[in-house]
């Protein structure tokens, strides 16, 4: 799966238009205990929040690479926000139906290098 | 450890009632519960060693050194609780006579005109429980406001992303939009930030200052500036109010409302339960929305007065928690004014001690002079060996030391947060310092060993992520 990545460690798939957090990300944030999604049909605009992961530091604001609508929610999450921690990358936390193509992502290796600083 | 619950064995009891003398009275079944209440059944010699052994396990500012950072966390002189002990003052009810309870409303009057010396306001209102119930009471008098001056629209509360999290919460809860704004390099609000996103839907900024880096943003009268310009407010958090405290005042640095934390900058203790205090002040153009009752003097009689028309409403049963105004007050008037700005530059100056003790090894937030907390970060800790600021607190713990706040502000990694206050002498902090100096060498040496930590408590490390998980909130009987 080809992903791109915002700088605030979100990753997006282009193809499948889902949207999830980092693995750097869930390993700074730690055991993940909540996460607040928002529901099929929301509007998500690019840049700004869309939901919220809780961790035992924290809550943090997951931010949408892309505008559009909420297409899909992985529910799966309400009962199980280990699973961002377990397999970031498989953890999608929405589907959405973009209104216009992303635009000023992170490549993998742009992200990598964000990264390592 | 047992609960009390777990101790009861039925028919056991800690006093014996006289036989009764009066004919006794049947209640209609329909008044009766179906069940009798389950009330732990010990004797008082249990009860004692219960609560005696449960103390123990406890740790408060009486105990030792408590530098939990943004929670100001100040010894708090007996004499205060004294003061609330008279019986002048517990035997009184709400509901008596106002001629009769004299005495307790003038102490409201008192300690209302001492705030809003303090905070620079026009008007205080006494009421609000605690201090998320201030900001939740002065967001209602900022959206009265609004309403009243034709503002419907002004939908939108700014924080800054170093701010303490009650402010987005209290927002949320009084329905207003958050809209998030970055902190400059210093902690300190990004005006370029502010002046894109106030607008005509603003109704404030909610602001505390010092930050919660603890550094004093300068550039306070011009944020007041640009949120005044689009015609939004100036709301102040109270909870860092402690270092500047007769010193300077949120009124005079241009804000509009603030609320306090009587029990974390007046004294009184807080942690475990409360009950605390969060009194509103406001300048006049916000007045008429305050919640009724007010206590008003005329000619040495002091009254309650109903809020006027405007009024918001009530938002506490009765006055608010007055034992907590009286050791508020007690607080004040011992200290006088010179004691006062005394205690707030203390404040400051404990913490810049400690800061410039620790900063060497540990990078600190700001390199600037902090004012009464500051903000160190286990990062590079965590890069070389992997101990986080959370096995840090840890280790503080078996050292008799209360762990300071950690992974806040959230606008730094890894953060410990410090806030040694006034109260401690300079032995206490070289001690905490010559501490933490130690822990963080044997934290670099067998930093598997310091993962350990605490190991000398009768808790270790509680399981918190499946407490947050699978949070039981009710006690359930095995029996039931």
């Amino acid at each position: 799966m080809e992903r791109k990545f915002l700088k605030t460690h979100e990753w997006y798939c282009e193809k499948c238009n889902k949207i999830g957090i980092s693995d750097y990300a869930q390993h700074e944030l730690g055991d993940i205990v909540y996460v607040e999604l928002p529901s099929v049909g929301d509007p998500v605009e690019a840049g700004k929040a869309f939901g919220n992961v809780e961790s035992v530091k924290g809550v943090s604001e997951v931010f949408s690479p892309v505008s559009g609508t909420v297409a899909e929610v992985n529910t799966d999450l309400e009962s199980q926000p280990e699973l961002i921690n377990q397999a970031p990358y498989d953890a999608w936390m929405i589907k959405v139906t973009p209104s216009a193509p992303a635009e000023g992502l992170l490549s993998e290796e742009e992200y990598q290098k964000l990264i390592a600083k | 450890m047992k609960t009390i619950f777990e101790k009861s064995v039925p028919g056991r009891q800690a006093l014996s009632l006289p036989e009764c003398d009066v004919p006794l009275y049947q209640l209609s079944p329909e008044l009766l519960r179906e069940k009798p209440l389950r009330f732990p059944e010990v004797a008082e010699i249990d009860l004692v060693r219960h609560y005696t052994a449960l103390s123990k396990r406890a740790y408060g500012v009486d105990d030792g050194f408590y530098p939990l950072g943004s929670c100001t966390m100040k010894y708090n002189p007996k004499l205060n609780e004294e003061a609330a002990n008279l019986p002048g003052f517990t035997g009184i009810h709400p509901l008596q006579e106002q001629k009769t309870l004299q005495g307790a409303l003038k102490l409201m009057y008192t300690l209302g005109a001492k705030l809003a010396e303090i905070t620079g306001m026009d008007q205080i209102t006494l009421q609000p429980a605690a201090g998320a119930h201030g900001e939740y009471t002065a967001l209602q008098l900022i959206r009265a406001y609004h309403l009243d001056h034709g503002n419907p629209q002004r939908n939108k509360i700014i924080v800054p992303d170093s701010a303490h999290g009650t402010n987005p919460a209290s927002a949320a809860m009084n329905d207003y939009i958050t809209v998030n704004i970055p902190s400059g390099p210093d902690g300190c609000v990004d005006l370029e930030a502010l002046k894109a996103a106030v607008g005509e839907d603003t109704a404030a900024l909610m602001l505390t200052n010092p930050n919660t880096v603890g550094i004093f943003d300068k550039n306070i009268r011009q944020i007041a500036q640009i949120v005044h310009d689009a015609g939004g407010l100036l709301y102040y958090d109270g909870a860092n109010l402690n270092p500047i405290m007769g010193l300077i005042r949120p009124g005079d640095m241009g804000y509009d409302v603030v609320h306090l934390n009587l029990h974390k900058t007046f004294s009184t203790p807080h942690g475990g339960g409360g009950p605390g205090s969060g009194p509103v002040g406001c300048k006049a153009a916000l007045a008429p929305y305050l919640p009724g009752p007010i206590v008003t003097e005329k000619d040495g009689v002091y009254s309650l007065t109903p809020g006027g028309d405007k009024s918001i409403g009530t938002v506490k049963t009765f006055y608010g928690n007055f034992l907590v105004m009286i050791k508020a007050l007690a607080y004040i008037e011992t200290l006088g004014a010179e004691g006062i700005r005394l205690a707030a530059q203390l404040a400051a100056l404990n913490a810049n001690y400690m800061m410039a003790r620790l900063k060497g090894h540990f990078p600190a937030y700001s390199s600037d002079i902090c004012m009464h907390e500051f903000v160190i970060s286990c990062e590079k800790l965590k890069e070389e060996v992997g101990i986080t600021a959370l096995d840090f607190a840890k280790a503080l713990i078996d050292r008799g030391i209360h762990p300071p706040t950690i992974y806040f502000p959230l606008i730094v990694h890894e953060a410990l947060m410090f806030e040694p206050t006034e109260t401690e002498s300079k032995q206490t902090l070289d001690q905490a310092c010559d501490t933490i100096l130690e822990l963080l060498r044997e934290a670099k040496a067998d930093p598997a060993a310091f993962k350990q930590h605490p190991v000398k408590m009768p808790i270790g490390r509680p399981d918190e992520v499946t407490a947050a998980r699978k949070p039981i909130l009710v006690y359930t009987p095995a029996s039931s």
